[in-house]
């Protein structure tokens, strides 16, 4: 387990290449209808800032896609080259979700994109608004289908084991099956949450390199109201999945509170160091009974301990629990973190309203230190996705396929250090795109507002017009 | 070689491989001319770059998906074959990847990056596109060695490697000439004319080679009255190649006319060879080990998959075929609008 065997090794490296491709389809899904939404605005109003808003960020759509299709090519090699037994065992039931992502949902944006991307001056304004809502639409059903397979991997269903081999009995049953619906609106108002402090914290970058134009007002209000509305959706939506994973995985739950006994009136952990050779935590810090009041809305109410998942011969059939426990953490500290300084904004912009005119809030009123605080956070969508994926992801070990198939029977046969090297490569390969990404965020935000990275202020003319 | 349409275990299997068959001849076709156009880079003068760019810019993502599709029906219909290919493939696999994403990003950041990191991109995008065009020249060679990893069959796959690389640059050029003008299309015709040579030579190679490594694809080949009808497919191929020789010292005809030809004389080229190999290897997908019968999934399951794939294939033909519509016509710089 602590040895870096090939097993090790392969996990980490399926680890590093999905964290680096979900980064990006977890901006494109909500940002395309975001886009939609610029679009759609701007054929209503015609006011120029709907569409200096949409050629910012369809800039910045494009460049997450193509990030997205080209770590999601390596996605689909990964399958094969580090984990044959997952589709020996279970692909009669992934081989036809992943085929539906693959022909519904990708092939309709890299079709459409095209259009959308380049096509506003070659084809008539109402197919271009139609590309852009498609390939929204296609981003979503993308992620409903890959969403299908992982959950069935949590809470697999609709399916007879025949000599070592997965058939599907129940189609409905695979799809909805029951940790599907959580885990899919999770995601989807994650992806949301992920835009709206993205377009927050680049508007607030330029706002507070001077830019004071409309379009700023507009996306910098745009950012803070959709993240305001939809944070208190998703901590509602973060205590469904919860529930829903006591039921069907209670182990994972076990392993995200620390618990290592069954037990009732468990203290909810601030903070924690857990020790698995020990079995127990060290340096608490609790708040009594919290943990049994927010599983089982009673104070209390009985949670289950890890001990409970010991095999009599010794074996562990409970996740790693430190990392499960800290990611957990990081994930509700981050939306916190989103729901106090969106609602703060929120309340400062509707306090004063009255500098913009007639409108129920104006972005005059954020304060300066909540523009500065939202420009790190810009990228703390992702911070909070990725710790939730390694929460869920990480519980579920050592199963792959809850039940069915573990990951230690699925792995290749490859030599360790063959793993190891290309691990190195890609973990390189990624490090360098992200930096690059990041600032080709920052000079695009310095570009549209017009000091083009450069120290030459250009005249306002300049940002009414599109870019390369 | 049609099979038992009442035998689900049967054509199911035939039908999958047909599609996946398809799926790689697009990719290769698609893809080959713009990985083509990223080989032939550096060759092109600074503004000549940005209009290489736009010939394939509102494309290139859309070819990728073709190795998606290709990969994501070997891995969902023949899921053992995917296990067993990828795994003896790896190296190669990850460095084709590295290509591919180098490239992608590049082709993307490019356009965006500030002026002084623009020469790092296009440096990367070229760098990309051969490593990909190599490994992908490479896994064929080893595919056609029945993925045995010998000296002699490293050798050979390097040299299919450096063949298909110049291929690739071959239908790169014939797109150019068909998007471009003036003196860019010149350049083109002339770097057709130069990489025609590693076309003819490929196809040789491989086509001698294929049928010594295995009786079994010799005796497919060479037994009467096959032989006859097989025979057509070098025969076509010799003298659509001759075609094309002829072409390429001629254009530009005046007005432009037929300069998509090269690019569609080349594409047919490429799809008989393709036919050729395809011929050589069913019914196996894992050469002379696994053939596809033995490595299909579940009938109930490639049933499910296939309807999906009757709805949307049709659908992706006909909208990626709007879209090389929509941008018809010579190549300008790329502009997001």
């Amino acid at each position: 387990m602590d040895a870096l065997d090939t097993l090790m090794l392969s996990r980490i490296q399926f680890a590093a290449n999905i964290s680096f491709h979900i980064l990006f389809p977890t901006i494109t899904i909500a940002l395309g209808w975001v886009l939609l939404f610029f679009r759609v605005r701007f054929a209503q109003t015609g006011a120029e800032k709907w569409m200096n808003a949409y050629r910012l960020w369809v800039k910045i759509f494009a460049l997450s896609f193509a990030l997205g299709v080209v770590s999601g090519i390596t996605m689909s090699f990964q399958f094969g080259t580090n984990w044959p037994g997952f589709m020996k065992t279970v692909g009669n039931i992934a081989g036809p979700l992943l085929a539906y992502e693959v022909l519904t949902a990708f092939f309709l944006e890299a079709a459409f994109v095209g259009i959308m991307l380049f096509g506003a001056s070659r084809v008539p304004a109402w197919l271009h608004v139609l590309a852009t809502a498609l390939v929204a639409f296609g981003t979503t059903v993308s992620a409903f289908w890959i969403i299908v397979l992982n959950s069935w991997m949590h809470t697999p269903q609709g399916f007879e084991m025949i000599d070592g081999v997965a058939h599907a009995t129940n189609w409905m049953e695979i799809i909805f099956n029951p940790s599907m619906p959580y885990r899919f609106t999770h995601m989807m108002l994650a992806s949301f949450l992920t835009v709206s402090f993205l377009i927050a914290g680049v508007s607030a970058f330029r706002w507070l390199i001077g830019d004071r134009s409309a379009e700023i007002r507009t996306t910098l209000k745009t950012g803070l109201l959709l993240g305001a509305v939809l944070i208190p959706a998703q901590i509602l939506m973060g205590d469904k999945h919860g529930l829903n994973t006591l039921e069907y995985q209670p182990q994972k739950v076990a392993a995200m509170e620390g618990n290592w006994e069954t037990q009732s009136n468990v203290p909810l952990l601030l903070f924690a160091i857990p020790d698995e050779a020990a079995r127990e935590n060290r340096f608490e810090i609790a708040i009594p009974n919290i943990a049994s009041l927010i599983l089982t809305h009673s104070f209390d109410g009985v949670v289950p301990g890890l001990n409970d998942f010991v095999a009599k011969d010794g074996t562990v059939e409970h996740p790693p629990v430190a990392p499960v426990f800290w990611s957990f953490r990081v994930m509700v500290g981050t939306g916190m973190a989103m729901l106090l300084l969106s609602w703060v904004s929120a309340f400062y912009m509707w306090r004063w309203r009255h500098l913009e005119g007639r409108t129920w809030f104006a972005a005059e009123g954020v304060p300066r230190v909540i523009l500065f605080a939202l420009v790190p956070m810009a990228f703390s969508g992702w911070v909070a996705t990725l710790a939730g994926w390694y929460t869920t992801e990480i519980g579920r070990q050592p199963w792959l396929v809850q039940g069915v198939l573990t990951t230690e029977v699925a792995v290749a046969e490859v030599p360790a250090p063959m793993v190891m090297g290309t691990l190195v490569a890609y973990l390189a390969v990624y490090a360098a795109l992200l930096i690059a990404y990041i600032g080709v965020v920052v000079y695009l935000a310095r570009k549209a507002s017009g000091t083009g990275g450069m120290s030459t202020p250009r005249p306002a003319s300049a940002i009414l017009t599109p870019g390369e | 070689m049609l099979p038992d349409f009442s035998n689900p275990h049967d054509w199911l299997p035939w039908a999958f491989a047909s599609l996946m068959g398809l799926s790689i001849l697009v990719y290769v076709v698609l893809d080959g001319f713009d990985l083509g156009v990223g080989i032939l880079f550096p060759l092109a003068e600074r503004a000549e770059q940005d209009k290489m760019i736009g010939s394939i810019g509102p494309f290139w993502d859309a070819n990728e998906t073709w190795l998606v599709l290709a990969v994501g029906l070997l891995l969902v219909a023949f899921p053992s074959a995917h296990g067993m290919i990828l795994s003896t493939l790896y190296l190669p696999v990850f460095m084709m990847l590295i290509g591919l994403i180098l490239r992608g990003v590049a082709f993307e950041f490019r356009a965006k990056a500030r002026d002084h990191h623009k020469r790092l991109w296009n440096r990367l995008f070229f760098v990309g596109s051969v490593i990909t065009a190599l490994a992908q020249g490479f896994m064929l060679g080893l595919y056609i060695m029945g993925l045995e990893q010998t000296p002699a069959t490293l050798a050979f796959a390097c040299l299919t490697a450096a063949f298909l690389a110049v291929g690739y640059s071959f239908i790169g050029a014939t797109w150019l000439i068909h998007k471009t003008a003036d003196d860019l299309q010149l350049k083109s015709l002339k770097w057709a004319r130069q990489s025609l040579w590693g076309v003819i030579l490929g196809i040789l190679a491989v086509s001698v080679a294929t049928p010594l490594v295995s009786t079994r694809i010799f005796d497919k080949w060479f037994t009467w009255p096959e032989l006859l009808w097989l025979a057509s497919l070098p025969l076509i191929s010799a003298v659509l190649v001759a075609v094309i020789w002829r072409m390429l010292r001629q254009m530009p005809y005046s007005q432009d006319r037929f300069s998509w030809l090269p690019f569609a004389t080349a594409s047919t080229v490429f799809a008989l060879a393709y036919l050729g190999l395809a011929y050589s290897f069913y019914p196996y997908v894992v050469p002379e080990r696994l053939t596809i019968y033995d490595a299909a999934a579940a009938p109930e399951s490639l049933l499910i998959i296939l309807i999906g794939a009757c709805i949307v294939v049709p659908v992706i033909i006909g909208y990626s075929i709007l879209a090389y519509v929509i941008f018809r016509g010579k190549a300008t710089e790329l502009r997001y609008e």
